[in-house]
């Protein structure tokens, strides 16, 4: 067999080379989905209700009709019913298309301020969006359920007459008229409170936020005579996006070609689709292409948001630091339909510690407000902020350094989760100890009002399936195929992992994400999996690339199979010992050898690897206003191995800014009809560049068995520990315990006030 | 709607004339009229910066201000910010730190950014920070950003 397998040494991976899209980037010239343009193009604007829940009784679309310009009206009633309701995705879940469909286009009921309820295509946006509003919508108003703890009340108004419970990875069960519940443990519960030392109870309460990505969501679709339909757009998985587009519209899966164009962002918010079948609707009656580009408060009050949660803990532990019982009880809002990220806030919540005797009662709760999306590592930031304030308050209690009181419960490589199986290879002891070493950890910090905080995380990346397509071309140059859209540089970490492979330049290498008609299939750019299991794919497609030309060397040189080896790019002979030919060489060679050399693999990867994450922060309270600053900020992360350092820091950073963004100001305010009150970036107040100090990284790389370099992934994980560090950050500064999030100014000056008597007494 | 007015404006140093509806933002005409779709859309409402261009050496969101006003005035856009194949300092910048990962912000904060090293040629930090308030991005967190800028000030 011919030694083709990677060395122990890196050319390519670890170094930071410019990206290949990058120069189209700075100039202008990328051409992201609302850059596309086609002949004969209209535009397509929606009509959405103004009211959280309500029936409707008739919808009169005759003047928007009438309007010039305008060259075709859609509503529900244009929408099919769908063949099958419950659509199984394997390990993803459970997916409802009659849902899916219905939250693109209402049929008998809104559900949620912003719900699109009809929608007109036009000569320009102008006159479609006069015409969406000569719309008239006669409703019937009902009362409307606008958070967990009211949608689980006894005498709740019932959303649904009947749903099927949650079907994100896995099942719940259903529970009340607006719940469905998963419950997990270990042990029992109520000998290990009997156990404990000191047990603490606890409630904490996060609000609706959203991934905020600057791109909005924009679409153009044809739908041509043949009933072939084509969309060009931003989304984070283009077979995602094509196999429910064929479930609501009903046609063929293979008569779509999704054609991902560059993306501005999705964070987990553009991996489901909202106006490509209103579009491809509005193309099939007009005969035109149809572009639709949301406004950003069609963003906000329409697509899918991360969920508001109420959490209430106990926790009992012994004297010494060791944890006994927990019992959480966690509800996450689901939104309008069922199937919110409950499971995966109950699996990170306490995943890094040991806790013999647990249970965990979560509910997956709908309620008025749009459907809820993963927002980058979803459920685990409002976890967190319970959790490990918990963590704290009890080392606290305990007099004990907050690492220490980690290590003594630290969860450690083959010990148990909660569901049942192993926690995978990683050295968590190793970030343990690098946290407590660092001169961050290890400085003094003086003034008044100022304090410094800690958390920590284990999250676990998805690898399952990616696709990945190889073409070595007679100039030596490699084009590189795949089907995973690229959010923020994978186009060059994956080409570095196929230069690597190869023993070639990464300049060598051209990466690209296909369409779904050029390629196989691939699960989206979700889950911090591009890197790792599209990164694994794309290995396994190097190596059989490899094979291949040590078969057109053994045919040049008439040698037996085996006595190939190739190394760095460079193929030798064994029989003869100095008989060489370069890749680049041997490529230009390949037609007089048995022609073209190219590889197309889908392949499986193993899902939830572990990383882990720890943040540590320093802040200053202006008591009298409440405004937190962030002073210093250092985010330790294990991401097995960084392909190319730079990107990796960049998603550490990233994520921690909009972590950080969660925990001090973002927020959905609705009032009480329900209505979205800022719906627009500046009053939902992302994170400014003034709003953050520079952020210290520090990578640690312990690798990881399932890919060949030890990649990890990295991208979701830093997002979850910002809101409990910094609500650490703030005990230890100012003594109060902030419960509720966002620790928005107005929060954090009511409990200081409210601490100060209790203080002077 | 009333008919359309004929504009003539300089935009990145060649003089363009074009017809546009009074309603159409100067945003919406550079994008959707004459093709330079560089700049982006965010908001429309003047929140995010993604839109940003220089009109007579003064920065400005595109989406807030009407094509028809742009009449005789001189624009400048992310299309014009490279001399021929000859990057600007903070393109070169912006792509050696890894000032972008998604992209949809980099023109905004390219032509804020130019906008201030034309003002202020050696910014600080709180400088760069202040300036670039007005521009949203939500993949970096500023670090790499904030870093590409004061890279090309060295330059
Ligand atoms: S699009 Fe102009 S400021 Fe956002
Ligand atoms: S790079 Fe994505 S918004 Fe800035």
């Amino acid at each position: 067999m011919s030694d083709t397998s990677p060395k122990n040494g890196f050319n390519v991976v670890g170094t930071s080379p410019i990206r290949p899209d990058g120069l189209d980037k700075v100039t202008g010239r990328a051409q992201f989905a609302d850059d596309f343009h086609l002949p004969n193009m209209l535009h397509g604007k929606i009509l959405r209700s103004p009211h959280a829940h309500a029936r409707i009784l008739s919808i009169d679309t005759s003047a928007a009709e009438a309007l010039p310009g305008v060259r075709a009206v859609v509503t529900g009633a244009d929408f099919p019913a769908v063949r099958h309701e419950l659509l199984n995705q394997g390990t993803a879940g459970v997916l409802n298309i009659r849902e899916m469909s219905e939250n693109c286009m209402a049929k008998d009921k809104v559900l949620y301020d912003g719900h699109a309820l009809a929608a007109v295509a036009a000569d320009n946006p102008h006159d479609a969006e006069l015409a969406v509003n000569l719309i008239k919508v006669e409703y019937e108003l009902l009362p409307p359920v606008m958070n967990v703890r009211a949608a689980m009340a006894d005498d709740a108004p019932v959303i649904h007459e009947d749903f099927h419970p949650g079907g994100f990875i896995a099942p719940t069960e259903k529970y009340l008229p607006n719940a469905s519940r998963l419950q997990l443990g270990n042990g029992d519960p109520e000998q290990g409170f009997a156990e404990a030392d000191l047990v603490l109870e606890r409630e904490y309460t996060a609000e609706t936020i959203h991934q905020g990505y600057i791109e909005s969501h924009v679409t153009t679709v044809t739908w041509d005579s043949n009933d072939y339909v084509t969309v060009w757009t931003a989304t984070q998985g283009q077979f995602a996006l094509r196999d429910h587009l064929a479930d609501i519209i009903q046609v063929p899966i293979s008569n779509i070609n999704v054609v991902p164009l560059e993306i501005g962002g999705g964070f987990g918010g553009k991996e489901r689709l909202y106006i490509d079948p209103v579009a491809a609707f509005l193309s099939k009656k007009s005969q035109c292409p149809v572009k639709i580009a949301m406004r950003r408060d069609e963003v906000f009050r329409a697509t899918g948001p991360s969920s508001g949660t109420y959490i209430k803990l106990k926790f009992g532990v012994k004297q010494d630091g060791t944890l006994t019982a927990a019992h959480l009880h966690m509800a996450y809002e689901a939104g309008a339909y069922a199937g919110g990220p409950l499971f995966l806030g109950v699996m990170s919540a306490t995943s890094r510690y040991n806790i013999p005797n647990i249970h965990i009662d979560g509910f997956d709760v709908i309620v008025n407000k749009p459907t809820m999306r993963p927002y980058r590592a979803p459920g685990a930031p409002q976890a967190l902020f319970a959790v490990e304030q918990m963590i704290d308050e009890l080392a606290c209690e305990l007099g004990m350094d907050p690492i220490e009181f980690r290590m003594k419960n630290l969860m450690r490589s083959g010990d148990r989760l909660v569901p049942g199986f192993p926690l995978a290879p990683i050295d968590t002891e190793k970030m343990m100890e690098t946290v407590k070493a660092h001169p961050h950890y290890q400085a003094p910090l003086e003034g008044a009002n100022r304090g410094r905080g800690l958390a920590y995380s284990i999250w676990f990346n998805i690898g399952e399936i990616s696709s990945a397509r190889m073409q070595v071309n007679p100039d030596g140059s490699v084009t590189l195929a795949t089907a995973s859209p690229d959010l923020s540089g994978t186009r060059i970490s994956l080409a570095m992992q196929a230069a690597e492979t190869l023993g070639i330049d990464v300049e060598q290498v051209s990466p690209t994400v296909s369409d779904t008609q050029s390629i196989g299939f691939s699960l989206p750019s979700v889950g911090s999996r591009t890197t790792y299991s599209t990164g694994a794919v794309v290995c396994e497609v190097a190596q059989e690339i490899l094979k291949q030309m040590c078969e057109r060397a053994v045919l040049l040189w008439e040698t037996d199979a085996g006595q190939v080896s190739v190394e760095n790019g460079v193929f030798s002979n064994k029989a003869e010992p100095g008989q060489t030919i370069t890749f680049n060489e041997l490529a230009a060679r390949m037609f007089e050898t048995g022609g073209p050399i190219s590889h197309h693999r889908t392949g499986h990867t193993q899902s939830f690897i572990p990383g882990t994450a720890a943040h540590l922060v320093d802040v200053e309270v202006d008591p009298e206003t409440g405004k937190v600053d962030i002073l210093r900020y250092t985010v330790f992360q294990d991401v097995g191995k960084a392909v190319h350092p730079d990107y990796v820091e960049g998603q550490m950073q990233g994520a921690a800014v909009q972590g950080i963004g969660m925990a001090l100001n973002e927020e959905y305010f609705y009032d009480d009809e329900g209505r979205l009150k800022n719906a627009s970036l500046l009053d939902y107040r992302l994170p400014t560049s003034l709003d953050v100090p520079m952020l210290e990284t520090v990578v640690l790389e312990s690798p990881n068995p399932a890919h060949p370099f030890g990649v990890r992934g990295c991208g979701e994980i830093s997002i979850a520990p910002p809101p409990a560090a910094i609500a650490n950050a703030i005990y230890d500064a100012v003594g109060v315990r902030l419960y509720s999030m966002p620790m928005a100014p107005r929060k954090v000056c009511a409990a200081v006030k409210a601490a100060e008597p209790a203080k002077a007494a | 709607m009333s008919g359309k007015s004929l504009v003539t404006a300089t935009i990145n140093g060649e003089e363009k004339q074009f017809l546009c509806e009074p309603r159409q933002s100067l945003l919406e005409v550079l994008r959707d009229v004459l093709y330079l779709t560089g700049t982006k859309e965010g908001c429309n409402d003047g929140n995010c910066g993604a839109c940003s261009v220089i009109v007579d050496g003064v920065l400005l969101d595109a989406c807030c201000m009407l094509a028809v006003e742009a009449e005789g005035s001189s624009v400048e856009t992310i299309e014009g910010l490279a001399t021929g194949d000859e990057l600007h300092p903070l393109q070169r910048a912006f792509l050696e730190e890894t000032g972008l990962q998604c992209g949809i912000c980099t023109p905004g904060f390219l032509m804020s950014a130019k906008a201030l090293l034309d003002k202020t040629p050696r910014p600080d930090e709180q400088q760069v920070r202040h300036w670039l308030a007005g521009n949203l991005c939500r993949c970096t967190g500023y670090d790499k950003l904030v870093r590409s800028v004061l890279k090309a000030v060295e330059a």
